[in-house]
């Protein structure tokens, strides 16, 4: 049953990365929107994301409860070094969603209040990825020191480093890549189309800078990023097929395929995920020292996991197929 | 303020504002379910309007209910690692559950709100169910795991270990089902009434009659059926603390010494150090007759717990008495609603009679906060009913008053605008929901 807890646990994170990604990308697409425009980027995405966004940061709470039940040690070890992060992102979605919420539900539309919703709403977009980014990134990046005894050492520099700011920067750009893609399929005229091909184009080029950033700055911290990925087999064929898929959607993307790019960009996000997961499976939490937090040496008890596996997979059977079908009844010329 | 007041702080912080959200969240669906029945039903528009107004009102609590919800899942870790480090494997189930019932509430409010005119009218009106009994079941697993801390079973204490877990035996502790009614009975009676409150005042005003009388009544039948209900449940809680949390019973009596004919003090004001209460009214015998069914039987005084396992006696007890008097006040506000629709019916468009609603307007909600008050102040210092102290369990990270100042900041500014929002809502009745025509809404 380990293994259906930590096959949940990664499709939870993967799903929140894509889904929810996306999701922050809207509003960070909207950030990078010129005045003339941001109108119609609002409209379309309200539309899109409009009756998804609540479900689709529902993988976030099941993360954390998987973490939580399942590998208690892992998770109290994150919320003890990564407080500060882990704060700030949480600041940051509550703006998001609640900004996003009250945007749309303010009775009178008021030039004013919108404006403040609408800078709330694309600031927190951009903060939140950032940030859940660089937690994704202290989480690996053997920072996290359990001998440190200063506060600064204990609490800011576990996060704080160029290897994890990268992270999170690599991270808000794939956010604002899998909107854009995503939009693209939602618009519903030929400018708009092409204003978010454009965006797509811009942020993927953004990904691979930040993406390059990532592993220069993993030499710079020692964590030597490359070695890692190219020296096992199956995070080296997910970072080729990750290249081989952002090449395709490149060339696909004017063809107007909007499903075969949305597939290629959420495969291709998944991909690096799936590098890097694999790379330091199954070691979640990587300290100072090497003491690494592995899911199976510190996973709970027997009875825990199973019960915990039972209620995901019962659990599953009742949201996936009204997910599927909230996602399907949503989509535009269905 | 050291670094362990400033965590207990800012977690009563993020759980006082989170109850009330969630409440009504759980409930307010519910009501909007039964006005788009009627709506199905005898297709009179009223009906359709007052269910698009209030699904805004969901929408609104949903998302601040949802991010509110989403900072105490981490402040769990954040705040107390210890706790979460030992119990998160033993009481986690119900918060399983609770994510999944939470995602099918978020897939169903999608559809409804997005839905109109779009599906069947049958499946439309399914979805909204689905909100209101997937956000009542979320709120029973939370308390699920609440009663846990109260009366924690489904593992062995053995030497500082937790041996032997059973996640579904510790779901089903002793304290879950009477803690789980009571809070279910609290949030529909306190969102009956606050939701009544508010359309009673706009009645008074005489804006939109038609429209906020028929909202009225279904609000206020939801919320004095709940608070006629109510005192019973909380006899169940009594009696469950008395066997369960001796020391919470009596904190919340402030009932120092044991004694047979165990008297029951009604209101005054503790004092440890003489150990007596101050300007209260007792009535001997009626404590040990609430708990025991009979006059004599003496009940476990405080007396019997060390100091040092104490909680703090005047909090719980005033907290305690607070919502005694608001959860009867309110019996008796429910009562003589049902006067007025049997009997009297010429009181229900009286300005007396519905200044007593607008009045209580806030009440279920003081009480719920009063009585949550009771549960975890109650049950200090543990954090964990005689396992693990509350002190044992905090962060070791410096500087958490300064994460609490921040975050009273961020509930303060969130109950404003929700507030601000809901008014503006109430505003616009007349414009968006409540016109000749029929409004057009997406």
């Amino acid at each position: 049953m380990i293994f259906v807890v930590t096959a949940f646990l990664f499709s939870a994170i993967v799903l929140y990365f894509l889904l929810g990604g996306a999701d922050f990308g809207a509003g960070i697409i909207e950030l990078f929107t010129s005045q003339k425009n941001k109108q119609n980027t609002r409209q379309t995405s309200y539309h899109a994301i409009g009756p998804i966004w609540e479900a689709n940061h529902m993988w976030l709470i099941i993360a954390v409860v998987i973490m939580f039940v399942g590998f208690p040690v892992v998770y109290s070890t994150m919320c003890t070094y990564l407080h500060i992060p882990m704060l700030i992102m949480l600041l940051g979605i509550t703006a998001r969603g609640t900004a996003f919420a009250f945007r749309n539900y303010d009775a009178i539309k008021g030039a004013h209040t919108q404006k403040i919703y609408n800078r709330v709403f694309v600031y927190s977009s951009f903060v939140t990825p950032l940030f859940l980014g660089i937690i994704a990134g202290s989480a690996v990046s053997r920072q996290i020191d359990l001998h440190a005894t200063s506060f600064l050492d204990a609490y800011i520099f576990s996060w704080l480093n160029y290897f994890s700011v990268a992270v999170g920067l690599f991270t808000v750009a794939l956010s604002g890549y899998l909107a854009a893609i995503y939009l693209i399929g939602e618009a519903d005229n030929e400018h708009d189309v092409r204003r978010f091909i454009l965006k797509a184009r811009i942020m993927n080029i953004f990904a691979v800078v930040f993406g390059g950033l990532v592993f220069l700055a993993s030499e710079v911290e020692n964590i030597h990023l490359a070695r890692w990925i190219f020296g096992n087999p199956v995070s080296l064929t997910a970072v080729i097929a990750a290249s081989v898929s952002l090449a395709a959607s490149w060339i696909l993307i004017n063809k107007g395929k909007r499903k075969i790019i949305r597939i290629g960009a959420g495969f291709q996000v998944t991909m690096i995920l799936l590098a890097v997961g694999y790379m330091h499976w199954p070691y979640l939490l990587m300290v100072k020292g090497g003491q690494n937090l592995s899911l199976f040496a510190y996973q709970a008890p027997e009875k825990t996991i199973t019960d915990l596996g039972l209620g995901l997979l019962i659990g599953s059977l009742l949201i996936l197929p009204s997910l599927f079908y909230l996602y399907y009844s949503f989509q535009k010329n269905r | 303020m050291n670094d362990f007041l400033a965590a207990r702080s800012q977690m009563a912080i993020s759980l006082g504002f989170h109850i009330i959200y969630s409440c009504i969240g759980m409930v307010m669906p519910v009501f909007m379910a039964i006005s788009h029945y009627k709506w199905i039903k005898t297709s009179e528009p009223v009906y359709k309007n007052i269910t698009q107004a209030w699904s805004k009102g969901v929408a609104i609590f949903f998302a601040t209910g949802a991010v509110s919800g989403t900072i105490l899942s981490f402040e769990l870790g954040l705040l107390w690692p210890k706790f979460m480090e030992h119990a998160g494997p033993i009481f986690g189930m119900p918060f399983s559950l609770e994510g999944v019932a939470f995602f099918i509430e978020a897939i169903a409010l999608g559809f409804f709100l997005y839905g109109w005119n779009r599906f069947n009218k049958w499946f439309h009106w399914i979805t909204g169910i689905m909100v209101g009994v997937s956000g009542i079941a979320s709120g029973i697993l939370v308390v699920s795991a609440n009663s846990w801390m109260n009366s924690p079973a489904g593992f062995d204490y053995i030497n500082g270990q937790y041996l032997n877990i059973d996640p579904i035996k510790a779901m089903f502790n002793g304290s879950w089902f009477s803690e789980a009614l009571h809070m279910t009975i609290a949030a529909f009676s306190a969102t009956g009434f606050a939701v009544a409150g508010i359309h009673a005042l706009m009645i008074a005003r005489k804006q939109n009659v038609l429209f906020h009388t028929k909202a009225f009544k279904i609000a206020i039948v939801f919320g004095a059926i709940a608070a006629i209900l109510q005192p019973l449940s909380g006899d169940i809680s009594a009696k469950n603390a008395a066997e369960k949390q001796p020391a919470k019973l009596a904190a919340m009596e402030a009932y120092f010494h044991t004694q047979p004919y165990s008297p029951l003090t009604i209101g005054g004001i503790p004092d440890t150090i003489h150990k007596k209460v101050n300007y209260g009214i007792e009535i001997p015998g009626l404590l040990s007759f609430l708990v025991y069914d009979n006059f004599k039987q003496p009940v476990k005084g405080l007396d019997t717990i060390p100091i040092k396992n104490q909680p703090p006696i005047a909090v719980t007890h005033i907290a305690f008495e607070i919502m005694i008097a608001i959860g009867s006040t309110m019996m008796l506000v429910g009562i003589l609603y049902f006067i007025a629709i049997w009997k009297k019916r010429s009181w229900l468009s009286k300005k007396w009679f519905l200044n007593l609603f607008i009045l209580s307007t806030p009440f279920g909600f003081i009480a719920v906060e009063a009585g949550w008050t009771v549960t975890e102040v109650g049950r200090q210092p543990w954090i964990i009913q005689g396992v693990m102290r509350t002190s044992e369990a905090v962060t070791p990270m410096p500087g958490i008053q300064y994460s609490f100042y921040l975050f009273t900041a961020v509930y303060l500014i969130l109950s404003i605008a929700v507030v601000f929002l809901l008014s503006r809502q109430i505003k616009m009745v007349p414009e968006l929901y409540d016109r000749k025509t029929e409004p057009e809404l997406t």
